[in-house]
């Protein structure tokens, strides 16, 4: 197979040379590096604000920062996290991998994917610029409620327009993987024998063109109101600050599962490669996927159970919210039963899913939790919830990024990573993760606000150590660079196949694939892919 | 094999990094720390902690037989132990199976909630109520049936203290960035209504001694209330971000048996009173100036700071600013602190004249503002009436 893949590869193989490769690429693996390097990039812009926020609560008191830019850090942190390193990631992994896991020979659309790509250095440009404006950054919090995001000074039309355009990008992005799906499948590629990875993003593309235009349309109405006089959220022109809250929470929980669901679709490719075992309840993880997506537009006002809604508004809010546990909870013990009477190895992917598995699943529960309106009157706003939202996005989805970060560079690079000091970077990752947020559970229930440059004594020692477990994740996240740059620059080669269990297209490829793979449809049987 | 090696590894890591812990924090030994939510002093508040307690052993019964089933895995089967992997892919019966289970657990869990919520959304037959109103950066309370209004700040130790690179240790204010000028003093026993509002931007009340906090929301009224049980100082602060100074409104609450909270209600009728009448008093520039620091610390401060610089492109510098150096501009000075202008709140309701008049004073002779002007409380009555 792959010596015919390699042949493929010689007489298809025309690309421009030098920086034009990358400017006018309109090919699906170079789009899809640069998203995936790009992502790195801003994980580590993201993270350094990250480490300004934990040094300044490494102790009480005020040390290194004023608590103005203490706020635009916080709020920053959030916006590069989500929309500059997650968000971009998953749109990286589904450029790369779904043409290649759906025998297609590019994406549907692919001028439209350059330009989705390029648009967001720009926005970016936008965003962090104001940070060396005067009077800073946006520091409303990312969540940008109104009024105080309207106090915001010169930096506020610039974020407004960096949400539009990262908007935009999303969306061009979701267009072309529904159209890429819906269209390009290799004969025999059937709906329900897609890999789960192709489905959740499927589904996590419908979530993203349903809800970020509702958040253009949230942050437009910001825009006017502040410079064009209409009074959608003041209260003294007749309109309401928390018209503002439900939109932009109906586009806020959807992202929530924008960053998710492809983090669930990444763990079901990888357990069963690694357990030698075909993925439990693949029906199921299909309707449960779909199920979280549509029960995640009807969750929003659990993030304002707060602002005084009518206690029928709370009481519908809640139910959905528990309700979300049960297609959830399928979906961990599918992961799990795919475990059961498999034949294990422990390979960095591995064990990156297994933690997520875990860790993802403790914030789920404290997600339940925080869903039960009457207690989360105490939760609400406070470092428990910063603990909850830390494990389902770090130890969730950054760990099932950095789990099919490990499974398939042997198929971008052609060369295996080196095993040792990736497993060194699980175990430095996992620990100080844990030591990071897990005390973040008890400062929040202890009666800690968030977003607080300073906090009262009492919270000093649990503040400490969590700042330790931050600095200690943040230096072994340096560990993963060298390991990625290291396995692009050579190493043991690998062979088309990689893995021993894994099964689907992509490992029919060579490693790496040719330029232009699947440029002759594949005929894909149900053998190729399953056990 | 691997796995059992680098589990002992990860034992032992973890062993050094928790003992490391326990030297650098030498209070963790004094069990001052605070774990868990607290019981708080209300009815409701100790049925918010039963069933946050109920839930979170709900969720550690799931995870602990969740994760074993899959540790029990991870241990059992596994390649190096020569192990032919299985080849079912479904089973419809225990996937119906775990489905319904969660729903049922669901289901209990929403029941009692659903019983809670509405105990705390019943608000009737309340026989004292307060208006708390958010302001960045501090609370107002309007005792609604005594005509009693109080501003309540962040003291005064606790300000000192938090300044940038104060070299104050945090440990020597009186409960640091938990404690205020002013307690919202409050009867014990009673059926207590806060409605929570704002005047500027969004903030949210919490005493989590209460058992709940509420947003306080410029344009609106949110109703909640509270029966304290038991006499005592219960602390708590702002919880949602509302600026530079979100961390710097804390809440104290002063529970007080019946009898003394009267005698309260009366004293502070009284003493405001005498606040009022006292504005026909003339000041010297030492009692002005003294007073006005006060006064610039507890409103002034968090935006124009401590050195009267301001930071630049969000808050101005007053000092050597024109309108608290130039004369001519005096009564321009007084109005915009009674006013407010642009996002600069207006004053002139919380600060009485004698507070405006001593703080225009100490703003046009500290720094290097030397003005020599002295504003009296007859000059800021007389702004407030052009």
């Amino acid at each position: 197979m792959s010596t015919i893949a390699h042949a493929d590869h010689n007489h298809h193989d025309h690309k421009p040379t030098g920086i034009k490769r990358w400017i006018f690429s309109t090919n699906h693996k170079d789009i899809g590096t640069m998203y995936l390097v790009f992502s790195l990039i801003m994980f580590f812009i993201g993270g350094s604000m990250a480490m300004v926020i934990r040094a300044e609560l490494f102790q009480p008191g005020l040390q290194f920062v004023d608590p103005q830019f203490y706020n635009s850090m916080v709020t920053v942190h959030a916006l590069v996290m989500i929309f500059g390193a997650v968000m971009p990631a998953g749109v990286g992994l589904a450029n790369w991998m779904i043409p290649i896991m759906i025998g297609a020979p590019d994406m549907a659309l692919p001028r439209m994917n350059n330009m989705s790509f390029w648009i967001m250095p720009f926005a970016f440009a936008l965003l962090l610029s104001t940070l060396f404006m005067d009077g800073g950054g946006p520091a409303g919090g990312w969540t940008m409620y109104p009024p105080l995001v309207l106090q915001t000074g010169k930096a506020f039309p610039f974020l407004i327009f960096a949400v539009h355009f990262l908007g935009i990008s999303s969306i061009m992005g979701a267009i072309n993987i529904i159209a890429t799906v819906f269209n390009m499948r290799a004969p025999g590629m059937t709906l329900m024998r897609m890999p789960l990875f192709v489905w959740t993003w499927v589904i996590t593309a419908f979530l993203l063109i349903a809800s970020l235009p509702v958040l253009a349309g949230a942050v437009t109405m910001l825009l006017t109101d502040k410079y064009f006089g209409t009074s959608f959220f003041n209260a003294a022109g007749g309109g309401d600050p928390v018209l503002f809250q439900h939109i932009f929470w109906f586009f806020g929980h959807p992202e929530v599962y924008i960053l998710a669901l492809p983090a669930f679709g990444i763990i079901s490719q990888i357990i069963p490669t690694f357990a030698r075992k075909p993925l439990f309840g693949y029906a199921s993880m299909v309707y449960a996927t779909a199920s979280i997506a549509i029960l995640s537009f009807f969750v929003w006002a659990h993030h304002m159970f707060t602002v005084g809604l009518p206690i029928n508004g709370e009481l519908f809010f809640m139910y959905a919210t528990m309700l979300i546990a049960v297609p959830t909870g399928v979906k961990v013990f599918n992961w799990v039963a795919t475990m059961w009477k498999g034949a294990m190895t422990f390979e960095a992917p591995m064990l990156f899913a297994l933690a997520f598995v875990v860790l993802f699943t403790i914030g789920g529960f404290s997600g339940l939790m925080l869903g039960i309106t009457p207690v989360d009157f105490q939760y609400h706003d406070t470092y428990f919830v910063v603990a909850h939202f830390h494990y389902v996005l770090l130890t969730g989805a950054v760990f099932a990024l950095m789990a099919s970060a490990y499974y398939w560079l042997p198929k971008w690079t052609g060369n295996m990573y080196d095993e040792k000091l990736a497993k060194v970077h699980f175990w430095a990752s996992a620990i100080s993760a844990n030591v990071l947020f897990f005390p973040q559970h008890f400062l929040g229930l202890a009666g800690m606000p968030r977003r607080i440059p300073d906090y009262s004594v009492q919270f000093a020692d649990f503040n400490m150590i969590s700042s330790l477990g931050g600095f200690a994740y943040g230096i072994s996240q340096l560990l993963f660079v060298y390991i990625v740059v290291k396995c692009a620059l050579g190493g043991k080669k690998a062979s088309g196949q990689v893995w021993e269990g894994a099964r689907g297209l992509e490992w029919t490829l060579s490693s790496p694939p040719p330029y232009h793979s699947f440029t002759k449809p594949p005929k894909v049987t149900k053998e190729l892919m399953e056990y | 094999m691997y796995l059992n090696k680098s589990m002992t590894r990860f034992l032992t890591n973890i062993l050094v990094i928790f003992s490391l812990l326990f030297m650098l924090s030498p209070n963790i030994l004094n069990a001052a720390w605070g774990l868990n939510m607290t019981q708080g002093v209300t009815p409701i508040s100790q049925d918010v902690y039963n069933m946050h307690m109920t839930s979170l052993y709900v969720v550690t019964v799931i995870g602990i037989l969740v994760f074993s089933v899959m540790f029990w895995s991870i241990f059992h089967h596994r390649k190096s132990k020569g192990i032919k992997p299985a080849k079912f892919s479904h089973s419809t019966t225990v996937e119906i199976v775990w489905t319904l289970i969660p729903f049922a657990i669901i289901v209990a869990l929403a029941i009692p909630a659903t019983k809670l919520l509405a105990r705390m959304d019943d608000t009737s037959k309340s026989e004292v109520t307060i208006k708390a109103t958010g302001y960045q950066w501090k609370w107002k309370y309007d005792y609604i049936d005594e005509d009693i209004t109080i501003y309540s700040n962040l003291a005064a130790d606790s300000v000192d203290a938090s300044q940038k690179n104060s070299g104050i240790d945090p440990k020597t204010a009186d409960n640091y960035l938990r404690n205020t000028d002013t307690a919202l003093v409050l009867p014990v026993g009673k059926k207590i209504r806060i409605m929570t509002t704002a005047s500027d931007v969004i903030h949210a009340w919490w005493v989590p001694d209460l058992g709940w906090k509420r947003d306080a929301i410029p344009g609106f009224i949110n109703d909640n209330w509270t029966v304290i049980n038991k006499e005592g100082v219960y602390r708590g602060q702002c919880a949602e971000i509302c600026g530079k100074g979100h961390g710097y409104m804390p809440i104290v609450v002063k529970a007080v048996p019946e009898k003394e909270y009267t005698a309260w209600v009366q004293e502070t009728k009284l003493a405001l009173k005498s606040k009022k009448e006292s504005g026909d008093k003339e000041l010297s520039m030492d009692e002005l100036k003294s007073k006005g620091e006060t006064v610039y610390k507890a409103n002034c401060l968090a935006c124009h700071q401590a050195n009267g610089q301001g930071i630049k492109g969000v808050f101005p510098a007053l000092d050597g600013s024109p309108i608290a150096t130039v004369k001519s501009r005096i009564t321009e000075h007084i109005r915009q602190v009674i006013y407010g202008k642009n996002n600069m709140p207006a004053f002139g309701e919380q600060l009485s004249d004698t507070d405006i008049a001593a703080v225009v004073t100490y703003e046009r002779n500290t720094w290097g503002n030397k003005t020599g002007d002295i504003i009296q409380p007859k000059d800021v009555a007389e702004s407030r009436k052009k």
